[in-house]
């Protein structure tokens, strides 16, 4: 690096072309900056985990220009240009990095002869089952072998027999044979978990990957270990044999688990969601997810999900819960019990009818234990929301003492209740009854039980929207399985309620159209960003005063809250 | 763990010889078996702890290495040397006396705990082969007759164990 911080370019030659790649770049990395779709074949790499070197895949043939050993002059060929000394075997890529003047040959027949080696040696004792293998589609081996492989084996020898279904913890299986043996699954437990409990046992061709006896791959998160390994080896004991992947549609989403907002990718077939992986973002969460946060979508499907609009039991069409819900609201006396779980653009409604009632927000905290990587103090995804759309000024409460007294002493007559059970937060269901109560949310709960109007809202993987997470980083989602038969989007049935309010004609909007009014409205939010200008990777908005407020978030994986505060008040530019 | 105060002493005096504590983990692994005649799971757990390590990365060291045991082996240990020279001397047809003779399977203890009987590779001294080692004690040319008479020995319990004490 640099003194300021920037790290400078050193220019190499990779089949013939020059490229200039950031110094210590390695070489599988500089391979595919060059685009085209080039690529070292390898397996044991990860670009988040240190290098092994075990795999031998990604083994390339080197050359340096060559110098006169004694004068340090460059040695020239008849045409004038530095002869380049090329390197009598290969190397691996992985361990090699770029220096000035290198050559690499990714495709040379010494290359090509190389991973055609390789590969037959780790298809040796490997099954081949495929067929019955989660992996498949997915799968790199089976990838490099399609292509440098040979179609047939010169092995007449028994293959090793090792154990199919090792369970290594709560949620991972382990297939023995199909294991390279690459390490990591090893180095992530260890570098990234710190939870140090996978390691090879015994020899050679007998080498297993294993737990420490008595011990278990049970971290929050094991199940990156699937996504890591390259082969078959380690399963997901939930996703195994449900479901081929390529059958599967792959939709870009946010981990609602907590503030870090994790990028997501749903991973659903006719409505139906069969997993969720990690979607790699260097600003938030690298390549992992948490266990936990996987497991979220199991909710869609539960049997206390809101599937009807209602006005005192009864069903009702969107219209007419939201023409009873603004008379109710415009009758005064109004209080909100509003969401951070809430997407930025229905909180920005949610904002328009509080104003428009002249209702008090109150926001409840949903605080756990961090775990200093991608699971943050906060619960809720979208706190950060709330405050830039200006729903709430200051930090959630833990409970609604406050709002307690109001209902009690008559000021609040009408409740609005987004996804929280009021019950449970200090207000007694005899205290409820006193007011009248407009629930919105996903799943049903002592206080939707009791509520005059329901309206059912979607879940994240039902709709689309955005989320502002720990790091004031605009993220969107986008819907990935349709929600309850006849469950519209929750901004345009909080359109029906907000434009009556203020005597106008709800319109048919769109999500494009919600975020010009956005972002119009609020200074935080650039005006020339569009719903469809927001990148898949977010966008880091300002967050100007609010980065003083005491936020709960302590340091974790991408977040230090000592570090943002600094950069944020550092002048521009420095 | 119970381990004789030379060894702990031994060990004390190690460790700090190594600029990282891991680099200790083969000799320590050595140490503790010296002692204790194998690598029990308390004995891995701790070296490890020792070192500072998780178990595994000690469990890793002991299954990989052949000279180190995770179980206890019978009175009498008996490692038959079966690299070239010996081979070619008749280190096989020496080993399949004494499996005769003590009535147990080479790679195994017997069922009494008297014997472990195993093949290993070269003792470093092919110029007297076959060569059979009990504990620590080196037999040279033994050919099945000859291990006729030392299994002969072991049963009567005349044999050392060839430990040292
Ligand atoms: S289980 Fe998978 S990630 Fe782990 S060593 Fe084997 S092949 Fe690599
Ligand atoms: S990726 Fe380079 S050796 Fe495995
Ligand atoms: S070969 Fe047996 S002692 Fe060397």
């Amino acid at each position: 690096m640099s003194q300021n911080g920037t790290v400078e370019n050193v220019t190499i030659n990779i089949d013939g072309q020059d490229v200039s790649v950031p110094q210590g770049t390695n070489i599988i990395e500089a391979v595919k900056m060059v685009g085209k779709g080039k690529e070292v074949p390898h397996y044991c790499y990860h670009p988040k985990l240190s290098v092994a070197g075990n795999c031998r895949m990604c083994l390339v043939e080197m050359g340096m220009p060559m110098k006169d050993r004694a004068t340090g002059e460059a040695i020239l060929d008849e045409d004038g240009n530095q002869k380049i000394g090329w390197m009598p075997k290969p190397t691996i890529g992985c361990a090699t990095n770029a220096a000035p003047g290198m050559h690499i040959k990714t495709n040379s027949p010494m290359v090509k002869e190389s991973r055609n080696g390789v590969t037959e040696f780790l298809l040796i004792n490997h099954p081949l089952d495929c067929p019955i293998c989660d992996q498949a589609g997915e799968c790199r081996l089976q990838e490099f072998s399609a292509e440098h492989g040979r179609g047939y084996s010169r092995f007449i020898e028994d293959k090793n027999v090792k154990p199919k279904r090792t369970r290594l913890g709560p949620r991972v299986t382990l297939d023995d044979e199909r294991c390279i043996l690459c390490s990591r699954c090893v180095r992530f437990s260890k570098e990234i978990v710190d939870d140090d409990v996978l390691g090879f046992v015994d020899r050679g061709t007998y080498s297993t990957l294993t737990c420490y006896p008595g011990k278990e791959l049970e971290n929050n998160y094991s199940l990156n270990t699937v996504d890591i390994c390259p082969v078959g080896a380690l399963t997901s004991t939930d996703f195994r044999f449900k479901m081929r992947v390529w059958f599967l549609k792959r939709t870009n989403s946010i981990c609602t688990e907590s503030s870090v907002g994790a990028n997501t990718e749903i991973w659903s077939r006719e409505g139906k969601i069969y997993r969720i992986t990690p979607r790699r973002n260097d600003a938030v969460n690298d390549t992992w997810m948490t266990d936990s946060g996987r497991a979220l979508y199991k909710a869609v499907e539960s049997e206390d999900r809101l599937t009807h609009y209602t006005i005192g039991g009864v069903h009702k069409t969107p219209e007419d819960v939201a023409s009873a819900a603004v008379d109710l609201l415009k009758g005064g006396d109004v209080a909100m019990v509003a969401s951070a779980h809430s997407s930025v653009e229905e909180q920005f409604y949610y904002k328009a009818i509080a104003e428009r009632s002249r209702a008090k927000v109150s926001l409840v905290s949903h605080y756990g234990e961090g775990d200093g990587l991608l699971q943050s103090e906060d619960r809720t995804p979208n706190l950060r929301g709330a405050l830039l759309t200006g729903l709430i000024d200051q930090l959630p409460e833990a409970e609604l003492s406050p709002l307690a007294r109001g209902i009690n002493s008559g000021a609040v007559k009408t409740l609005l209740v987004v996804n929280e059970d009021v019950t449970a937060l200090g207000i007694s269901p005899d205290l409820l009854s006193k007011v009248k109560v407009i629930y919105v949310g996903t799943h049903t709960n002592d206080t939707a039980k009791d509520a005059d109007i329901v309206i059912p809202s979607l879940m994240v993987f039902e709709k689309d929207g955005t989320f502002i997470n720990q790091t004031f980083r605009l993220q969107k989602f986008k819907t990935a399985v349709p929600g309850p038969s006849g469950i519209r989007p929750d901004f345009m049935v909080l359109e029906k309620i907000a434009a009556p309010l203020a005597d106008e004609k709800p319109a048919a909007v769109t999500l494009d159209e919600v975020w010009q009014r956005i972002a119009a409205k609020l200074e935080s939010i650039q005006d020339s960003l569009t719903w469809r200008g927001i990148p898949d990777e977010g966008i880091a908005l300002e967050p100007g005063a609010l980065v003083e407020l005491p936020f709960a978030e302590t340091k974790n994986l991408k977040y230090d809250p000592v570090a943002f505060k600094e950069a944020q008040s550092a002048p521009a530019g420095a | 763990m119970n381990l004789k105060p030379e060894t702990t002493e031994k060990i004390d005096k190690l460790v700090p010889r190594y600029p990282t504590k891991r680099s200790a983990a083969l000799p320590l692994c050595h140490l503790v078996q010296e002692d204790q005649g194998y690598l029990s799971n308390e004995a891995i757990e701790w070296i490890a702890q020792r070192l500072e390590l998780e178990p595994i990365n000690i469990q890793e060291i002991v299954t990989f290495y052949p000279m180190l045991r995770t179980e206890p082996t019978g009175k009498y240990h008996v490692r038959v040397c079966r690299t070239l020279p010996c081979a070619l001397a008749g280190a096989y047809q020496t080993c399949h006396r004494l499996e005769k003779e003590l009535n147990v399977e080479v790679g195994h203890t017997s069922e009494d705990g008297l014997v472990t009987l195993e093949y290993v590779e070269c003792h470093a001294d092919c110029g007297r082969a076959p060569v059979v080692m009990v504990g620590e004690e080196e037999y040279t040319d033994i050919d099945p007759d000859k291990a006729g008479e030392l299994a002969a020995k072991m049963k009567s319990g005349e044999l050392s164990d060839g430990m040292p004490d």
